[in-house]
């Protein structure tokens, strides 16, 4: 489904990924973990190319770009409709109620009939809970709602792969549930492949496939929860661990 | 230099007083039916000239702006070089002089004008200069974030831009674009020096001939502080009307 090998971003002079390479399943939940600066975010925005990577290829769904050679515009546009992306801070159009930011993507970008659009749309939100808030604006909602709509309008666009990047990060810790609630039936429910940055470890536990610890651009181990929370192999990892929990 | 402001101070309130039209009917009653017979060819000059003049060089000045913006913001060198210089000419001239160039020297390169064509010309691009500069703010301050979000759901730039970025920005910038569109209704009124027929040189005309300076030009300043705070209701209501998504 992805297979990513010898990807490399830097900013100028700055290596922040030096070399993934990683593979992911059809239907596999992967959670990336590591230190501030590690470049987590770095890699999640490659995959949805909101960075052109410096060097590598990426291959997702039987598509491959080839970041050794200078990359088209057009080719970005569509490949980067393989992914959906959630950010940490929303994102959410102001301007827009929350089903008119589900229906935008596939109105303006999929050119599809507004009433169809809308139909979608609304259930999307339902699935996500938003049922009843359908024509509020996002200053409307709370944290944990816009995030939801956030994942709704990833999902109207009906991409291969979801990226989350800390998706829970800037909420109260009320409202953490509801949104890993709908991550875990995602992934559970419709067999999401999915590749999440989160610090929630009861999530990471009960949701992912494979545990990823990434520091100085680097995957430095990786395995299944069990493996990496209770018996990690490098000693980076324990000291990471400990230090979060 | 007090004792001397004073002085003129006094001078003026007893010439005021000596000029007794308050005292003289007779006076009073021309004055009033000088009023209102200029009246008429005053509103006639602002509905037929200095409103459309406004309209029609406003619109095109925002389609200049929002240009002018999207070349300054451009990646391409040469857009934001002839942008800046555009836009450093048009801010670094006076307008008078523009208006000047446009209507009087042109011809001499053998380009003739009509008056009202030079006032629109003139007035867009000025009014292109002064918003490109608001509208490019207004872009630059809507967040990261929003291009990522519209790029994120497979957005080309110009999507993006059109159905995300500018409906944000044009909140931002309706304060300041409105005080550009008041100017631009005042400033109209130097349209009067390159013969465009509009509502202030319509009182200079009729006042050349009944030399009632004062009464016409305070007469011509009350209309348009009218047409002023006309404007500045609408502006309310356009702005109540964009806030509608922004918490209170
Ligand atoms: N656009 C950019 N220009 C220059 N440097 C950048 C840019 N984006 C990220 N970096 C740098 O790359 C490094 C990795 O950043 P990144 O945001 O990927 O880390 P992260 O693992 O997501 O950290 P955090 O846990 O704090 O979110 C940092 O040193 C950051 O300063
Ligand atoms: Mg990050």
């Amino acid at each position: 489904m992805i297979n990513i090998k010898n990807l490399h971003k830097s900013f100028g002079d700055l290596d922040v990924l030096r070399g993934i390479d990683l593979e992911v399943k059809q239907g596999k939940v992967i959670v990336l973990i590591g230190p501030s600066g590690s470049g987590k975010t770095t890699f999640l925005r490659c995959l949805n190319l909101l960075e052109v990577p410096t060097d590598g290829t990426i291959e997702i769904d039987q598509t491959i770009m080839d970041f050794s050679k200078p990359v088209k515009k057009k080719s970005i546009t569509s490949f980067r409709s393989l992914t959906g992306m959630v950010f940490q801070s929303y994102n959410l159009f102001p301007h827009k109620t929350a089903l008119e930011n589900v229906m935008e993507g596939p109105i303006i970008v999929k050119n599809i009939a507004k009433h169809e659009a809308k139909e979608k749309a609304t259930a999307l939100l339902t699935k996500v809970g938003l049922g009843e808030k359908v024509d509020f604006y996002p200053f409307q909602l709370s944290g944990g709602q816009q995030q939801r709509v956030g994942i709704a309008r990833a999902l109207a666009m009906e991409p291969k792969v979801m990226l989350f990047d800390e998706p829970t990060s800037a909420l109260d810790p009320e409202l953490v549930g509801d949104v890993l609630q709908v991550m875990k039936d995602l992934a559970k429910e419709e067999g999401m492949t999915m590749i999440v940055v989160t610090h929630e470890m009861r999530f990471a536990r009960e949701v992912a496939d494979e545990v990823i610890f990434m520091d100085e651009g680097k995957i430095m181990e990786r395995g299944t929860p069990d493996q990496i929370f209770t018996n990690p192999k490098e000693a980076r990892t324990r000291k990471f661990l400990n230090m979060i929990q | 230099m007090a004792r001397t402001l004073k002085f003129q101070i006094n001078g003026l309130v007893k010439m005021f007083l000596l000029s007794n039209i308050f005292n003289d009917p007779e006076r009073m009653n021309q004055l009033v039916s000088i009023a209102q017979t200029s009246l008429y060819p005053m509103i006639e000059g602002a509905i037929k000239i200095t409103i459309p003049l406004t309209l029609i060089t406003f619109v095109l000045g925002l389609i200049l702006a929002v240009l002018t913006a999207l070349a300054r913001l451009s990646s391409i060198k040469i857009f934001q070089i002839i942008a800046r210089v555009y836009v450093s000419i048009i801010r670094g001239t006076p307008l008078l002089v523009q208006l000047f160039i446009i209507f009087y020297g042109l011809p001499n390169l053998g380009v003739t004008i009509s008056p009202f064509i030079s006032a629109i010309i003139g007035f867009s691009l000025s009014v292109g200069a002064y918003a490109s500069e608001i509208i490019r703010a207004a872009i630059l301050s809507t967040p990261k974030g929003q291009w990522e979000a519209g790029y994120s759901i497979g957005m080309t730039y110009t999507q993006a831009l059109k159905r995300i970025i500018l409906p944000q920005a044009a909140r931002v910038s309706i304060p300041p674009l409105s005080n550009t569109f008041i100017s631009l209704l005042k400033d109209t009124s130097l349209a009067s020096l390159i013969l465009v027929a509009e509502l202030f040189r319509k009182a200079q005309e009729i006042a050349a001939k009944n030399y009632e300076f004062l009464l016409l030009y305070i007469e011509a300043a009350a209309l348009y502080w009218i047409l002023c705070t006309i404007l500045s209701f609408i502006q309310g209501s356009i702005e109540d009307r964009l806030n509608r998504y922004v918490a209170k």
